[in-house]
């Protein structure tokens, strides 16, 4: 269970390093397809429940598969739309950090804010 | 394991529906769905074979309001059922706390409900969970074959098969007609909940 200070520093790392970048919605949750963290700009609507447990389920699917080609993970993934694109990363064993943009944004921005965003969240969950 | 968040005090518990394939797993999901549609903040998500077979899980979210401040919400999926989608079912099970084993009371299905059974205490140990201690609901379905002329087995048999030791509480069960849906879930949720609730109450 995560206490009240690392749930507020998780928040404050994906407010500072993705939302005020321009990110539409980032989702931290658990490997079970519950949500820890949500936040978006504001602008748009997503039923983040139901987008959670189709995550996990995708994210379990591929790391199943990896294991079959003998890779021990894929800790990326990353599905192109016309519009919006999502970006999956694993935190550790336990968490999955989601993040959506839409196509005003470089996908290396993201893949940069994104790394730093997992190591502050890294450093969070260690500091108990 | 249940996720409790205490800043915005939520908890969402997940509650897995297994059985083997065509047993009603599905149809329990869906009966919920149309009761509670009133309840329920999305629509059900399903992936299914193109012949509407479950492929890899369904999804039902709903609130069950609030336990000492906090805001309950109850995630049911269901697996795959068909032998082959073992892998799938195995990871809809990662972070479960509760099970409803939903076993099909047919007489030609009474080994297929006990190999499922036996596959269930396989994949929860690949978790570290054991079936004993984890929560868990037995649902014999199907009762509405009972007058059509099928064979289908006795309550009695379907406990010594797959209940005698696990000794849970058990169902028989509709979910075509919902007959017992609705007590076969609430008896997991007042199950799992008293099971976490040491963790957040």
């Amino acid at each position: 269970m995560f206490n009240q200070s690392q749930l507020d520093a998780i928040d404050s790392a994906i407010l500072t390093n993705l939302i005020e970048s321009g990110i539409d919605h980032v989702i931290f949750m658990n490997m079970a397809g519950n949500t820890i963290a949500k936040h978006n700009n504001g602008k748009s609507r997503l039923d983040s429940t139901a987008f959670a447990a189709l995550a996990a389920g995708n994210f379990a699917a591929v790391d199943a598969m990896a294991k079959l080609v003998g890779e021990s993970e894929f800790s990326l993934l990353f599905h192109k739309g016309e519009k919006l694109s999502i970006h999956f990363s694993k935190v550790n064993e336990e968490t999955l950090l989601i993040t959506m943009f839409n196509k005003d944004i470089a996908l290396g921005l993201v893949r940069l804010k994104v790394a730093e965003t997992v190591k502050e969240i890294i450093h969070i969950l260690d500091d108990k | 394991m249940a996720l409790i968040n205490v800043k915005t005090r939520e908890v969402q518990i997940k509650i897995v529906y297994y059985g083997p394939g065509r047993g009603g797993k599905t149809t329990n999901l869906e009966y919920i769905n149309k009761k509670y549609r009133d309840q329920i903040k999305t629509e059900m998500v399903s992936l299914k074979t193109q012949d509407d077979r479950t492929l890899f899980f369904d999804f039902l979210p709903f609130d069950v309001g609030q336990i000492k401040g906090f805001d309950v919400t109850i995630q049911l999926y269901t697996v795959p059922g068909q032998a082959k989608y073992n892998a799938t079912r195995r990871l809809v099970l990662r972070g479960v706390d509760g099970i409803v084993f939903v076993a099909d009371l047919q007489k030609e299905q009474r080994k297929k409900n006990i190999e499922s059974l036996n596959q269930l205490y396989e994949n929860l140990e690949t978790y570290r969970i054991d079936l004993f201690k984890i929560p868990l609901v037995m649902q014999y379905n199907k009762i509405d074959l009972k007058n059509s002329g099928n064979e289908i087995l006795p309550t009695e048999i379907l406990q010594k098969d797959l209940n005698s030791v696990l000794g849970a509480p058990a169902f028989e069960a509709s979910a075509l007609s919902g007959g017992n849906v609705i007590p076969t879930l609430r008896k997991i949720i007042t199950l799992t909940l008293s099971s976490i609730q040491d963790q957040i109450f």
